[in-house]
């Protein structure tokens, strides 16, 4: 006070009096200010959940080893090739304490095993948040900062995707997302690029409609543009909700639009009643629930995925174009899965009896159209083009458009700014892409995307798939990548090539990677088999696995065609790893074949999978052998038994690491075993 | 003065107070229409799903009076360990008693025990118990080995797509649920016999080696996967995740 009054100008006395005075200020004031950056270190969330796991490994039993593996301060993994900075280990201190299994408090868990490590990969790679950041916040959550927080648990496998191509067994939900986004035709209308350049291409097979005019009725198509699903509960096609004059027009437009193929409408020549009995046990015969599944009473939808479903294929398909589809499919669809049996006019008739009759009274009972108007036909076709169903289906006059639906080839990293949330909605992109999979028009009535019939955990798979659509699955160095191979477009030749596309040997069988998995790989069937018996079997297929429910119908082939097809497998489809001729197929000492009966009993007990005596042997996982000297070739045997998985990849069948001799004695005494069919094999 | 500083400070706080204890509106605003005296579970339970995901199938339960016939708007809540979320988390049952909801697991892999509940007419509790597996990612390799190598033997029913050869073996395998056998043995005894066959342990050759044919981390893998599905539980498998 008394300096102030002394000298009243000096506005640094007026402030702080005294000079000394002053500077003990001034220090403390700076002793304090140098003292906050330690403090707000010692009081960080960080240290304060190291602490916490040091007093929690305190007391266990292992403390001195958990102790040595804890280190102090923020940890970081830093990946320059990766662009990773990760100090997410600096409070998430246990990841790798084995031991730490019954700890289920975060940040202390244990990490489950994967199998990748940290050091490799980092955190964020697979869960995203925010690496660098030293705070729980900054870290999970999304901040200014940084948007994209951490995945939630359930979407995490999309993080493998990133990487992997291909489908990997340890992550289900990707695989099946994947395989929905081309089943369920996403990807007609959204294109979606890989790293690579190329394009997902779609696995269904949307029908072309130019001549649907032959296949069925105006008023099946109305009630099916209406609601799919309720013609067919696992309709893959999804619900425009369409108005009630909307969907009158396209089916109007479809209709006038459609040519006829000849032979779609030739009537039935016989008009008897059909004959429901014998009609069911040809379509069992026929194998048709491979492929074709009809829901039964219970409601509970039996068979296999391939074809449409048939519960209410009468309502569907007129009677004459039914008979000339299964008299053959090739005509009416020339690249369809469907095999061309080869039927005869009876079976063609039972068949197409038999179908006709499943049908639903209530399906079309309320659809009453009236004959359309040139403006209503007119209306239809602008619809058509404006819905987009040119990107799925072939319609006459009206071409596929390119680019329909936004390109989804980054979704996965699509910035929050550039998304207009629902009211309601959390501000995530997972949110945001389930909902929109859940429910596309809520987003906005003017949009055309459908309404897909799809259950929660599939929405969750979807969504799991689009996420793993990242600009990190772009621009990783290559050499990470995990490619998938590459799809085969292997084409047999000749004559027999046409002959395997008219039977559609490949919506069943591989060779050279290209085929369905549903029956036995072909690749090296030439090799694998006899020639008697796979003309016999070409010509009349029996059963070779017991305990399958899908086998290989009968095509009714031609003599020639079989000995055509026979000559083509027996040549081309020979394995270049041994002689085929190696060992005889006949002639071995009895010892050996003595010796190779108590093998196959006693020391490898084959008889817990295969059957050689149909009254004592009951396995039946693999192929039945009472007539596998007839069936198989001598020195396939032998490679087979010591290596199941070089003859075929993925073959259940274990590899016993058998040695040459035990090898040699098996196949000696399977060659014996010559079955009754050898007689019918010499004829 | 001091009347002045009451209405000024001791005001807001209490209804800054009152704010803070104000409750949110109880979760189910439903008013049951009717009661049951007992609850069931109809489908569902004691599936295997992945970490953190919805399961395949909803849980379904069903709610039945003394005579066992089945009651409809009755109000069934779920409840689960943290990290468990429902679709819904309560509703009345429909028209056939039933109530379905969506089963989203938590991010262990580990056993989950879910509740459901439900009020009798004296306001007394009613509870199901329902048990839900969730597979890690170890697990879930695991799993998909026993389908394609083990099930076909070592699970007893037959599926509409695959007949089961267990019957047809002579000396019958255990089932992997089978805990009273399976957790008596060592992860070292499992992937001996794994590895080696049946007679590795001095049992039977019916069950031939697959150590040629899996690697060690794929027998570690189904390992995981036959621990955790073991009933009873495995403990060393890892937590039970329950309700405190």
């Amino acid at each position: 006070m008394q300096s102030s009054s002394k000298n009243p100008t000096s506005i640094w006395q007026t402030l702080f009096g005294h000079p000394v005075r002053a500077f003990g200020v001034v220090s403390l004031l700076l002793l304090i200010s140098l003292a906050i950056a330690p403090a707000k270190n010692h009081f960080s969330e960080w240290r304060h959940f190291q602490k916490q796991y040091l007093s929690l490994i305190r007391t266990r039993g292992d403390a001195v080893t958990l102790q040595r593996h804890f280190h102090d301060g923020i940890q970081q993994i830093w990946l320059p090739q990766l662009g990773v900075v990760d100090r997410c280990t600096t409070c998430h201190v246990g990841l790798k304490e084995a031991s730490l299994a019954d700890i289920s408090t975060q940040p202390f868990r244990r990490h489950p095993v994967i199998p990748h490590t940290s050091e490799q990969f980092g955190c964020v790679m697979c869960h995203r948040g925010q690496g660098a950041a030293t705070t729980v916040e900054e870290a999970h959550s999304s901040t200014l900062a940084w948007e994209q927080p951490i995945l939630p648990a359930r979407f995490v496998q999309s993080s493998c995707g990133q990487c992997h191509r291909a489908a990997l067994a340890g992550t289900p939900q990707l695989n099946s997302g994947r395989s929905l986004l081309t089943r369920y035709g996403c990807v007609h209308c959204h294109t979606i690029k890989l790293a690579d350049g190329s394009a997902i291409k779609p696995t269904d097979d949307p029908p072309s409609l130019e001549h649907i005019a032959d296949k069925t009725t105006r008023e099946w198509i109305y009630a099916w543009l209406k609601d799919p699903q309720a013609y067919a509960v696992t309709a893959t096609m999804p619900n425009f909700k369409l108005s009630d004059p909307d969907a009158r027009d396209i089916s109007a437009f479809l209709i006038s639009n459609s040519t006829s193929i000849p032979g779609d409408t030739e009537a039935a020549k016989d008009s008897k009643a059909p004959d429901l009995t014998a009609g069911a046990s040809l379509y069992g015969e026929s194998f048709c629930a491979s492929c074709h599944a009809v829901q039964n009473a219970a409601g509970n939808v039996v068979g296999g995925d391939v074809g449409p479903e048939l519960t209410r294929i009468g309502n569907k398909a007129r009677p004459e174009w039914l008979r000339a589809w299964l008299r053959n499919p090739r005509v009416y669809d020339a690249g369809t899965a469907m095999p061309h049996y080869r039927f005869t006019d009876q079976q063609v008739s039972l068949l197409a009896g038999f179908l006709g009759n499943k049908t639903d009274s209530d399906l079309l009972a309320n659809v009453h159209l009236d004959a359309p108007t040139p403006e209503q036909i007119a209306h239809g076709k602008l619809l058509v083009t404006e819905y987009g169903c040119a990107s799925c289906h072939e319609v006459n006059g009206i071409k596929k458009p390119d680019n329909f639906a936004p390109e989804l080839t980054r979704i996965g990293s699509k910035p929050l700014p550039q998304i207009i949330f629902l009211p309601g909605m959390q501000h995530t992109l997972p949110d945001y892409i389930s909902t929109k999979i859940r429910q596309p028009r809520s987003f906005g009535s003017a949009l055309k995307m459908p309404q897909y019939t799809l259950a929660p955990a599939q929405i969750d798979a979807l969504t799991t798939a689009l996420l793993s659509l990242t600009d990190r699955a772009h621009d990783l160095p290559l050499a990470l990548s995990v490619p998938t191979q590459p799809a085969s477009t292997y084409q047999p030749a000749g004559k027999a090539g046409q002959l395997m596309a008219d039977m559609a040997c490949f919506t069943c069988h591989a060779i050279n990677g290209r085929g369905g998995d549903m029956a036995p790989d072909l690749t090296w069937e030439g090799t694998s088999v006899q020639r008697p018996w796979l003309q016999a079997f070409l010509k009349n297929p029996g059963t070779l696995r017991p305990a399958l429910i899908r086998r290989m119908p009968r095509f009714n082939l031609s003599d020639s065609e079989v000995t055509e097809l026979a000559d083509y497998i027996m040549t081309v489809y020979q394995t270049p790893a041994f002689e085929r001729d190696a060992m005889p197929s006949s002639g071995y000492p009895p010892a050996q074949v003595e010796q190779g009966r108590q093998l196959f009993y006693s020391k490898y007990a084959c008889q817990s999978c295969h059957i050689i005596d149909t009254k004592v042997d009951k396995g039946y996982i693999g192929p039945t052998l009472t007539q596998v000297g007839s069936r198989l070739n001598a020195a396939w045997i032998y490679h087979w038994l010591k290596d199941p998985q070089a003859m075929r990849p993925g073959a259940t069948e274990p590899n016993r690491n058998m040695s040459d001799e035990d090898a040699r004695a098996l196949t000696a005494y399977l060659m014996t075993l010559k079955g009754s069919s050898k007689l019918e094999a010499k004829k | 003065m001091k009347r002045c500083f009451l209405t000024i400070f001791v005001a807001p706080l209490i209804l800054v107070c009152a704010g803070c204890t104000h409750k949110p509106a109880p979760a189910s605003a439903l008013k049951p229409t009717a009661f049951g005296a007992a609850l069931v579970e109809s489908s569902g339970g004691k599936q295997f799903g992945a970490t953190g995901m919805t399961l395949a199938q909803p849980v379904v339960v069903q709610v039945n009076d003394e005579q066992g016939t089945a009651v409809a708007g009755a109000l069934v809540e779920l409840s689960g360990p943290p990290g468990v979320s429902f679709d819904p988390q309560s509703g009345l049952t429909d028209s056939s008693g039933q109530l379905t909801a969506n089963v989203q697991l938590g991010g262990l892999a580990g056993r989950y025990q879910l509740a459901a509940r439900t009020f009798t007419k004296n306001q007394k509790p009613v509870e199901l118990k329902i048990e839900e597996i969730a597979l890690g990612y170890q697990q879930q390799v695991g799993f998909q080995l026993d389908d394609k190598y083990c099930a076909r033997c070592h699970n007893p029913e037959s599926s509409a797509e695959r007949v089961s050869n267990f019957d047809n073996l002579e000396v019958k395998p255990h089932p992997f649920t089978e805990g009273d056998t399976l957790n008596k043995m060592s992860d070292a005894d499992l992937t001996a016999i794994i590895g080696h066959g049946g007679p590795a342990l001095n049992k039977s050759a019916l069950m031939p080696p697959y150590g040629y044919t899996l690697s060690k981390t794929e027998i570690e893998a189904l390992i995981a996967y036959i621990r955790l599905i073991s009933d009873p539980p495995y403990h060393a498998a890892g937590m039970v995740y329950a309700q405190k």
